[in-house]
């Protein structure tokens, strides 16, 4: 085995797979605060990316112009997929919220797809393709780009957690009726997460646009990144962003190992395998809270 | 007035285990069964076939799923693949020349024993985690059967299905296929109907209630969990091997995708968990509604003279089947099953409700 050709796999598995990060950190945040799994995040994803298009190639705007006003754009829409449908389920069975996600999914892949149309439109960044060599490695700009993106949202969060809005979430996410009670309001703080989510949704929609074109693939980046939350613990983001690295490498230079011996396309089966191992082994993640069930 | 008695109550055991404890439902029911034996000479053999026939077996896919998730508790996001299982095990089965009738039980026993491996993954999680391993096992069934040329048959990745013949007569009508497809519904929906009332049932009500409290008071929740997911993955794999023969006539694992778990998961939801009835209405509003809805807009924008852009058309009944989900969980979450259950209520005691006010 050539070590810089594994070395090349494993840097941009890593990278790719903080582009997973990028994703799962949306997850990550709703489930924080309202222990929410929230399906409907790869139909966020292509909204915020179709919105970002529809302002700067429809209505024309610049791109650094339009996606900030798409990321308002989006914080309103989080904010009232909260407000309408979210609130109304709280302390319902898991089944029915994660269908009510699952419907919301279905529901804004439709409507985007109908507005826009399905053929797949490409999202310029104006990130050359040019490729980029560290030492022997090819490294693609687009993924690094991502990966810094990634990261700083990574950080802006753990930032903005220390805030005061930032420590009332943290409450409302350790504990509801103890965060009611001191008066911390719940809703507000809830939606709230929902809105950040939505942005994180932009921000994955307009790198991932860039990487594979807008279209309707962009929601299919839900199953990996449920894979990266679940692995990380669902309720942390520094997991979303360890398990990313993890998931991207492991898929990378796992695909290298088993694509030849099935014949092409094992990248689907190692995620769902990560993602059942995970389940099966340690069901909390890396640094999930392990919650005691009494009866 | 409607019912011709003001509430239910019991004098003894034997009324109340009743499969039918008010006369009127069971007087309905026989009348439902009544019109769907003479479905094929009222009904137009387009909507026949188009409507109805799918409408039955996807209702006994949907009961084999609420048994599992309505009853036993255990959410399971990979209901299509192993609907999947059934339908290939019992073609590939009717293919080798094993007749029809043996070539489905085959197809059902498959489907229980891939099933089963789900229930191993509902032994160590519940809820969330449940569903997300369902869902990641879906993923790897797809994988298999795209990637296995041997089970999804050649280059094309379809297999035909042989013609389908029972007790030694060919079926080959509109009308028999209908009929196996109306018998098959009838089965299942008389095997929940008895299950509500029996012990397995309560034992099974007893595991989705409280796990750990079931096991408390005796009920091995191990052994009834796995029950659970073996009898509903027999109830998929033959809708699934009756779904390909009497309606696709052609297997393709598009036809078992993840979004046709999400579907079936879809129908017991908005249908009512736990609830029989609620699993017909909840298939015929996901089947149904958002052929209908694109068919108005259609109609609505020529009679307006607008122009609809084709792409636009195309993705609207799927916008519309997400917002019913959404709506429709809002509006009642237990179901459609729960709206019919008030109407039935109401209308059980109705003028003399009003007199206590």
């Amino acid at each position: 085995m050539d070590w810089i050709f594994l070395a090349e796999l494993a840097i941009n598995g890593a990278l790719t797979g903080l582009l997973y990060s990028l994703f799962a950190i949306g997850l990550v945040l709703i489930y924080k605060a309202s222990s929410v799994p929230n399906l409907a995040q790869g139909g966020l994803t292509m909204v915020g990316a179709y919105v970002v298009l529809a302002l700067s190639y429809d209505a024309g705007l610049p791109l650094w112009l339009a996606i900030p006003l798409a990321a308002v754009i989006m914080f309103g829409l989080g904010f009232g997929i909260e407000r309408v449908a979210l609130r109304r389920l709280a302390g319902r069975p898991v089944v029915m919220i994660l269908m009510l996600t699952l419907g919301l999914d279905i529901f804004l892949r439709g409507t985007t797809l109908a507005i826009w149309g399905g053929t797949s439109r490409s999202m310029e960044l104006g990130v050359s393709y040019e490729p980029l060599f560290l030492g022997d490695i090819f490294v693609s700009r687009i993924h690094l780009v991502g990966a810094g993106v990634a990261l700083a949202l990574f950080v802006a969060f753990m930032l903005f957690f220390r805030t005061r809005t930032g420590i009332k979430l943290r409450a409302i996410a350790d504990d509801y009726m103890a965060s009611w009670s001191v008066g911390v309001s719940v809703e507000r703080g809830v939606g709230l997460s929902w809105a950040l989510a939505s942005v994180v949704a932009v921000a994955a929609g307009v790198i991932w646009g860039e990487i594979q074109g807008v279209d309707q693939a962009l929601s299919l980046l839900l199953l990996k990144g449920l894979t990266v939350a679940v692995l990380g613990g669902l309720d942390s983001i520094l997991g979303a962003v360890v398990a990313g690295i993890i998931l991207g490498v492991v898929e990378n230079v796992g695909a290298d190992f088993l694509d030849p011996l099935v014949g092409g396309g094992s990248r689907e089966l190692i995620v769902a395998a990560v993602l059942i191992l995970t389940v099966m082994i340690r069901p909390h993640g890396l640094f999930g809270r392990h919650d005691i069930e009494r009866v | 007035m409607f019912y011709r008695l003001s509430g239910v109550h019991h004098a003894n055991y034997v009324s109340d285990s009743r499969i039918f404890k008010v006369p009127a439902d069971r007087n309905l029911a026989a009348f439902i069964l009544l019109l769907g034996l003479a479905a094929p000479f009222i009904i137009p053999s387009l909507y026949l076939n188009s409507y109805m026939l799918p409408w039955l077996i996807w209702t006994a896919a949907a009961l084999g799923l609420n048994l599992v998730t309505g009853w036993a508790g255990q959410l399971h996001l990979g209901y299509a693949a192993v609907m999947a299982v059934g339908a290939y095990s019992a073609i590939h089965a009717a293919r080798f020349g094993v007749p029809w009738e043996f070539a489905l039980i085959i197809g059902g026993l498959m489907s229980s024993v891939i099933g089963s491996l789900f229930a191993f993954a509902a032994l160590r999680v519940k809820g969330l985690y449940l569903a997300l391993t369902t869902l990641a096992m879906q993923f790897v069934m797809d994988w298999v059967l795209t990637h296995s040329p041997m089970i999804s048959g050649g280059s094309h990745a379809s297999l035909q299905s042989p013609t389908l013949a029972l007790l030694g007569q060919d079926i080959t009508s509109d009308t028999g296929y209908y009929y196996v497809a109306f018998g098959w519904c009838v089965l299942v929906t008389i095997f929940m109907l008895n299950l509500k009332r029996c012990g397995l049932g309560r034992a099974l009500v007893a595991v989705r209630e409280k796990d750990f409290a079931a096991a408390i008071l005796g009920v091995n929740s191990f052994y009834y969990k796995i029950l659970a997911f073996a009898t509903s993955s027999f109830i998929a794999g033959v809708s699934g091997a009756l779904l390909v023969a009497t309606f696709f006539f052609l297997a393709a694992p598009e036809q078992f995708s993840v979004a046709v778990s999400i579907q079936v998961l879809a129908m017991v939801i908005v249908g009512g968990l736990g609830s029989i009835i609620g699993s017909y209405f909840g298939v015929a509003l996901i089947l149904l509604v958002p052929g209908l809805v694109n068919g108005l807009v259609v109609s609505i924008s020529e009679g307006l003279g607008m122009q609809v852009n084709i792409e636009t058309l195309a993705h609207i009944p799927n916008a519309v089947y997400g917002a019913l989900i959404v709506v429709i969980l809002l509006i009642e979450p237990l179901g459609l099953g729960k709206l019919y259950g008030n109407i039935r209520d109401y209308l059980m005691v109705w003028p003399f409700d009003q007199f206590k006010k």
